[in-house]
């Protein structure tokens, strides 16, 4: 399946090749390194391309290309899902994954993927298991190591490969029993620009209609209620602009430290809320489909539980409004910007970490601006303005405005650039979910437990 | 070989008694091949550290070991006895490690080892041996293809296995070696589908893929009414055909659909989208719809996941166009997505476009951001396939591109007259202003696929448009000279299709034109002129067809088709890289179409009923199987300093040996056959032979070791001292000295000298006159058994006398050990002497390297034994052989047909040639279709067993039984050479 993978560093070189069957060449690199001169930014390179004698699949992921050669039928997204695995591993053992913790770590990343792979198919790719074949280095280990000259590979006997449970290491013990489920949702959303008279009529009248059609919601809420959220979502509309689009993705990141086996049950208050999952392999699918609880044996440590997808799109509060123009002389070479952010369904709490990031067309000379809150910082070479706001003051709007001056001589940019937010709320999910209870089967001790939440802007974006 | 002085340091630090040293030197070797480093040159020093006892350094020299094993194939060898011996270890992780490690390294010679190694594991107790013997499988098919039969049989057993752990392996093996044998899979379809949930991710993936064209094979279409109505509608004479019997979903089916369908909810792309596909190939269209969700969420992930998803999501949206629609937002196109994606997604757009959510749409291509000019291009190209196909929106979309016209970018005016000149060919009478537009922008506008574009369009509807297209071809023909080739050939048209409708405005200017293009420097050009003048304008000569010259020219054109790229691409199984590609990459699986008639179900029945599957995640409750295992693969070593094994057959060949003596009837019966074998010519070799001897005595007689020559007398005192100084190996051959009758049989075991052969070990001319012979005498090496006695016979063939003959500095594998000759002090001019030296080869066929040196010269010479001669004989009777046999079994036994050649046919010529490659003795036998042969091995003493059954025409079957399983595969190749040449 997998014959090579080669990591490749933004410039082009290479510095690390792993082979599991015979050895490739590495040059066999070149028509990838050719693909992406051609490419404008590292994105842009295609994921599959076709050799003469190998088909090379890579991803870009953290700055890295991670390049696979294949030499016959294999689905793509087996290699790019594995690579990514590879990157999250790196990841996992040492903080972060980089060109420089690679190369710090060199013989241990080689180690971990002779072990992830066998003659090119996956082998072991559990975080639990492989942390028992080669333990990752702490600060203190390498201190012991370099002290005592003993290494980093397990000298116990690794069952986990043995294990019908692949993904959890067996013989665990803990102190302090402990579960922590962290719920964090991020918001995609495309809100257009205001005062677009055409679509608002139209969009508010698919707004109501869902809303009506929705049993869950009719279920809940009177008719009332329905009618005076139309309202106001159309007053919001009509004030900030249509959501185009707009969606949840929720994940529960879990950090379980429980000993011996213990087998959990995780319910949710609202379940029904959830539009699509995914799940962790411990999770038993049977189960959530029929009684909609997550039942499962976790691993051992940190790992995702579940990701999930809210998305009605009228369920989806949009925590904050965007007013903005940006507007440019017909005459003249000059422009006005100007953007006021305030908060909007924030379900009572403060709306932090505010960043408001724009690319401003190519054929901007300089930018003079006042921010009343925060800070903005411009980059002449990149055109990207990025105006970090910080906490949301509902009292006082922030609000940056000022001139913007073309080139002489460049024509008016034909299109607007779009805004892109980013905020974050504490101890909110901003779909309302929430974790009804854990139970514990298995193992006889308490746990304690702990469920966060957060909710954050994912691709959230304001066309102008 | 400039980086060789840090080699060095490196070599030094793996030949230290230090682990830390050698982890240290071990450590920067890998870094070395991680990087792409040639480390190739360190490989003996590398391979020694096989067996060190440091887990780390071991498993370092694994992962090199498996890096360059094929570069060093012969250096591999050493290693492989460490391997073979975990692989009878009592744990199964160092079963499963050895066999990993082992089947990794890419050696041809280890095939048949290899073989037997995966046959044995594939029924091995413990489920994570098997899935690695699985793993093993594609390895050494890969390695050589001619093992297929044999790995079929290992794939069929493991198909059967009922765990998890090996399904997914066992599958892939499959999928790789054999994957037209569907009837393989027959009986382990259900239990396949009943475990899959529990099947590691990766193991799914191949699972499902592997079952949907098993399901393609198997089973009717549900889909088949609907299709057969389609096609009825669209053909009209339906009348006759006969309606199908009404559909019934076989069960197996069924079972297949219901236990992949939670897999959608997978954390794994490659395994939803494994999912999704077999869906789209095998649920019958209502079905089909959960999938879309699935695929959607993939949608959110990783831009090469996104990729591949869309992809998959445009071939799926042509056929199956309801199941994305409620979905059509998640294909808004962002600003910040690759331009890949970007374009990916307008297709599926422009395939999800309808009368519906076509305005929608078309406001979601004009909201994009014209940065980027492949996208920009894609999209006018998508207007243009929505105005194609829908006809309500057709007006509105040309509208939208003619103000696409005034665009201030010039590629995206090119883009929208290339997309506009294919929309109005369809109703051009109503669209005279949008030519009229476009023919005014022939001032502006310097694409010239653009310019063409337009050229043309004026041309073919110039009766729409009579009083501007003279006009514009009147500009043309000023600028004909500086235009493009493609724009000059529409110009070219344009004259002509003028000159037909309008001759009277246009004469002359076409008459311009043709002049300026019959000089052009493009032939094409020219060409095209010439034909055109010949065919337009009216002259004597003027053939039959300038008549049809307007019919020609100005025929009604079939309006161009706009068609998704990914049209039919469904014919390859969607999610495989020949989809993505849309060409066959190699190794890719037909999915079969349905087969008219459903093959016969009960294939699939199984007798013995399968128990509920057992849900695996409940039963980890349950008390883990394994015990905790005791010794580590990686630190098994107790004391072993290399791949030798001293020692530990004592008993077996005391007890050998013992009964051994008690057969001496049957060695006297073998020597009767031997002696008649030799024919009377060979006499004279024999008297030379003994004059060797003679010459080998002299050179003995020095040494303080009693003389155990076989032509000495029995001497009780010496041999019971002979007994307690030389250990057990060499106790078999006191047996002929203390046992009257058996120095008869020696001659037998023993093969006279003139039969032994000799190889150069200094030529005359590079030895400056002093030439060196050897051959393995066969006789046991006094001093120390554990050698392989050597012969060495020195001739001065120069004037003066070589002095102080005497080895020096020998450079041996780990293991090997030397014991010299005494040194000769003169060798006088014109003599001959010989001399006998021992080599412990540690049972392995690695040269022993070492100085020859005389008073003047040093010479570097090497010594590399046949494996036939790492062996002494030994006497067995035929029970106790066929009972070592019976212990030897497994892969331990290595068989192989062959046939006799054509001199060698008869028990003589056979027996004569099997003691002549390999130095065994024979073991009686009641048959005389039969010879076996007995030795062991002279190092470790390991049993070796060789039996040659012949049968008719010449055919004959060799068996070699041995403990260590390299020799066995070396012994059998050369004893096959030695009776078949």
């Amino acid at each position: 399946m997998i014959n090579s993978l080669f990591l490749i560093n933004p410039s082009g070189e290479i510095f690390l090749e792993k082979h599991w069957k015979s050895v490739v060449s590495r040059s066999v690199c070149d028509y990838f390194l050719e693909a992406k001169e051609k490419a404008l930014e590292p994105e842009d390179v295609p994921p599959v391309i076709h050799t003469p004698h190998h088909y090379l699949i890579s991803i870009y992921r953290d700055k890295l290309f991670f390049l696979s050669v294949i030499q016959t039928e294999v689905p793509p997204l087996f290699v790019i899902e594995f690579l990514h695995r590879v990157a999250e591993m790196i990841q996992d053992y040492f903080g972060e994954c980089s060109e420089t913790v690679v190369k710090d770590h060199m013989v241990m990343v080689y180690e971990l993927l002779e072990e992830m792979l066998d003659n090119g198919f996956p082998l072991a790719t559990e975080s639990n298991v492989l942390k028992e074949m080669i333990r990752p280095p702490t600060i203190l280990r390498s201190v012991v190591n370099t002290l005592t000259g003993t290494s980093n590979v397990g000298d116990t006997l690794l069952t986990g490969q043995l294990s019908t449970i692949p993904w959890r290491r067996a013989g665990v013990r803990y102190t302090n029993n402990e579960a922590y489920f962290d719920v964090v949702e991020e918001i995609d959303a495309i809100l257009d620009q205001s005062g677009r008279s055409s679509t608002d009529l139209s969009t508010g009248t698919t707004v109501q209609r869902s809303w009506k059609s929705d049993p869950e919601v009719k279920g809940q809420a009177s008719g009332v209620c329905v009618c005076v959220c139309v309202v106001c979502k159309l007053c919001y509309d009509w004030l900030t602009g249509t959501t185009v689009f707009a969606e949840i993705q929720g994940v529960v990141e879990a950090c379980v430290k429980l000993s011996g086996m213990p087998d959990l049950t995780l319910s949710f208050m609202n379940p029904r809320l959830l539009d699509d999952v995914s799940f962790h392999p411990c999770v038993r699918y049977k189960l959530w489909e029929s009684e909609r609880v997550l039942s499962f044996i976790p691993p051992d440590g940190n790992f995702t539980l579940m990701t999930y997808h809210v998305n009605a799109q009228n369920l989806v509060a949009i925590p904050v409004y965007v007013k903005q123009s940006i507007s440019f002389f017909e005459c003249g070479s000059d422009g006005r910007l100007d953007v006021t952010v305030g908060p909007k369904q924030t379900m009572g709490k403060t709306v932090e970490g505010v960043m408001v990031t724009v690319h401003l067309p190519k054929t901007i000379l300089s930018i003079n601006l006042t921010a009343t809150q925060g800070s903005y910082t411009y980059d002449n070479g990149t055109k990207l303005l990025v105006w970090d706001i910080g906490k949301l003051n509902p009292q006082k709007l922030p609000n940056l405005r000022g001139s913007l001056s073309l080139q002489a001589g460049a024509p008016k940019p034909e299109e607007n650039p779009s805004l892109n937010i980013d905020l974050k709320i504490q101890q909110l999910a901003i779909s309302g979910l929430k974790v009804n209870r854990l139970d514990m089967f298995g193992e006889k001790y308490k746990p304690f437990k702990g469920v966060k939440y957060i909710t954050k802007a994912g691709k959230f974006q304001v066309r102008t | 070989p400039s980086s060789s002085p840090r080699h060095d340091d490196l070599k030094e630090m793996l030949d230290s008694n230090k682990d830390s040293l050698k982890l240290e030197a071990m450590k920067r070797i890998v870094a070395m091949i991680a990087r792409g480093k040639n480390a190739s040159d360190l490989f003996p020093a590398v391979v020694k550290n096989v067996a060190c006892k440091n887990i780390e350094v071991k498993k370092l020299v694994y992962v090199y070991l498996v890096r360059y094993a094929e570069e060093q194939q012969d250096l591999a060898l050493l290693s492989i006895s460490t391997f073979q011996r975990g692989l009878k270890d009592p744990n199964q992780l160092i079963r499963a490690s050895a066999l990993r490690v082992l089947s990794s390294i890419r050696v041809t010679i280890i095939v048949p080892i290899m073989m037997l190694a995966i046959k044995e594991a594939a029924s091995d107790m413990s489920p994570y041996v098997r899935k690695t013997a699985a793993h093993a499988i594609p390895k050494l098919y890969s390695l050589d293809p001619e093992q297929k039969d044999c790995l079929i049989e290992v794939i069929e057993k493991l198909l059967a296995d009922k765990t998890t752990l090996v399904a997914g392996s066992v599958v892939m093996a499959f999928e790789e070696v054999c994957p037209e044998r569907i009837d393989l899979i027959h009986k382990n379809y259900r239990k396949l589908c009943n475990l899959l949930i529990d099947v590691e991710e990766w193991g799914q993936v191949v699972i499902i893929n592997m079952l949907t064209r098993y399901a393609r094979t198997q089973f009717l279409n549900p889909n088949m009414n609907e299709d057969k109505e389609e096609k009825e509608k669209k053909k009209t004479e339906a009348t006759a055909i006969v309606k199908r019997k009404p559909y019934v979903m076989d069960p197996d089916h069924r079972l297949l659909l219901r236990n992949t369908k939670p897999l959608l909810q997978s954390r794994n792309a490659a395994v939803v989208m494994a999912v999704a596909q077999l869906y789209f190939h095998l649920a019958p269209k209502a079905e089909v719809g959960v999938i879309a969700k699935a695929l959607v969420r993939l949608m959110r992930s990783h831009s090469e996941v996104q990729y591949v998803v869309l992809q998959n999501v445009a071939t799926m949206s042509i056929k199956r166009r309801g199941m994305f629609e409620p979905y059509l937002k998640s294909f808004y196109i962002r600003s910040t997505d690759p331009t890949q994606i970007k374009v990916l997604k307008l297709e599926v757009l422009t395939n999800l476009a309808n009368e519906t959510n076509i305005s929608t749409i078309l406001r979601e291509f004009q909201d994009d951001h014209f940065n980027d000019k492949d996208f920009v291009a894609a999209t006018i190209q998508a207007i243009g396939r929505c105005a194609t196909n829908i006809g309500e929106v057709r007006d509105t979309c040309l509208n939208g591109l003619v103000q696409l016209l005034s665009n201030r970018d010039e590629l995206v005016v090119a883009e929208s007259v290339v997309v506009i000149k294919k929309l109005l060919q369809m109703q051009p009478e109503q669209h005279s202003d949008i030519i009229k537009h476009m023919a005014k922008l022939t001032d502006n506008i310097q694409v010239p696929m653009a310019r063409a574009s337009i050229l043309w369009l004026i041309g073919e509807y110039c009766e729409h448009v009579p009083k501007i297209a003279p006009d514009v071809l009147r500009k043309m023909a000023k600028t004909f000279t500086n235009e493009e080739d493609i724009v000059k050939l529409q110009i070219i048209n344009l004259a002509a299709k003028l000159y037909l409708t309008n001759s009277k405005q246009t004469k002359l200017l076409t008459q311009y034109v043709l002049n300026l293009a019959k000089y052009d420097q493009n032939y094409d050009i020219r060409d095209r002129a010439r034909f055109i003048r010949q065919l337009i304008v009216p002259t004597d000569k003027s053939g039959a067809l300038s008549k049809y010259a307007k019919k020609l020219f100005l025929a009604l054109k079939p309006a161009p088709v706009l068609e998704s790229p990914f049209k039919d691409r469904d014919h390859f199984q969607l999610g495989s890289l020949s989809h993505l590609l849309n060409a066959k990459a190699g190794g890719y699986q037909v999915l079969p179409d349905w087969p008219e008639a459903a093959p016969d179900p009960s294939v699939r029945n199984v007798e013995v009923k399968e128990s509920v599957p057992e849900w695996t995640k409940c039963s980890s409750r349950e008390k883990r199987k394994e015990k905790k295992a005791d010794k580590p693969f990686y630190s098994d070593s107790e004391g072993e300093s290399g791949p030798t094994e001293s020692a530990d057959s004592d008993t077996a060949s005391g007890s050998e040996s013992g009964s051994g003596s008690e057969e001496s009837g049957s060695g006297s019966e073998s020597e009767e056959s031997n002696e008649e074998s030799e024919s009377a010519s060979e006499e004279d070799e024999e008297e030379e032979g003994k004059k060797k001897k003679k010459n080998v005595e002299k050179i003995k007689a020095r040494k303080p070791v009693p003389e155990s020559e076989s032509d000495s007398q029995p001497n009780t005192i010496a041999s019971v001292q002979v007994f307690d100084t030389i250990c057990k190996p060499a106790w078999l051959y006191m047996q002929f000295l203390l046992n009257p009758p058996l120095p008869v049989s020696v001659p037998q075991t023993i093969i006279p000298s003139g039969n032994l052969k000799t190889y150069e070990l200094l030529h005359r001319i590079t030895g400056e006159g002093l030439s060196v012979e050897y051959c393995f005498s066969r006789q046991p090496f006094s001093p120390d058994p554990h050698m392989v006695a050597v012969k060495i016979q020195f001739t001065n063939s120069a004037t003066s006398e070589a002095k102080s003959l005497h080895v020096e500095d020998a450079k041996l594998q780990s293991g090997m050990r030397i014991k010299e000759f005494p040194e000769i002090e003169v060798l006088p001019a014109g003599e001959t002497i010989s001399v006998v030296m021992g080599i412990d080869f540690c049972d392995s066929t690695q040269a022993a390297n070492f100085q020859l040196c005389t008073h003047t010269r040093k010479f570097f010479v090497s010594i590399q034994p046949p494996v036939g001669e790492l062996m002494m004989p030994i006497f067995m009777t035929e029970n106790e052989f066929k009972k070592e046999q019976g212990q030897l079994m497994g892969m331990n036994e290595i068989t192989e047909k062959l046939t006799l050649e054509e001199k060698c046919q008869g028990e003589h010529a056979v027996v004569q040639r099997v003691t002549t490659a390999a130095n065994l003795s024979r073991v009686p036998c009641g048959s005389d279709k039969e010879c076996r042969f007995a030795g062991k091995t002279v190092t470790s003493g390991s049993l070796v067993l060789v039996s040659v059954v012949t049968k008719e025409d010449g055919a004959a079957q060799l068996t070699v039984n041995c403990e260590k399983m390299v020799i066995g595969t070396m012994l059998v190749k050369d004893i096959h050479q030695a009776l078949t040449q």
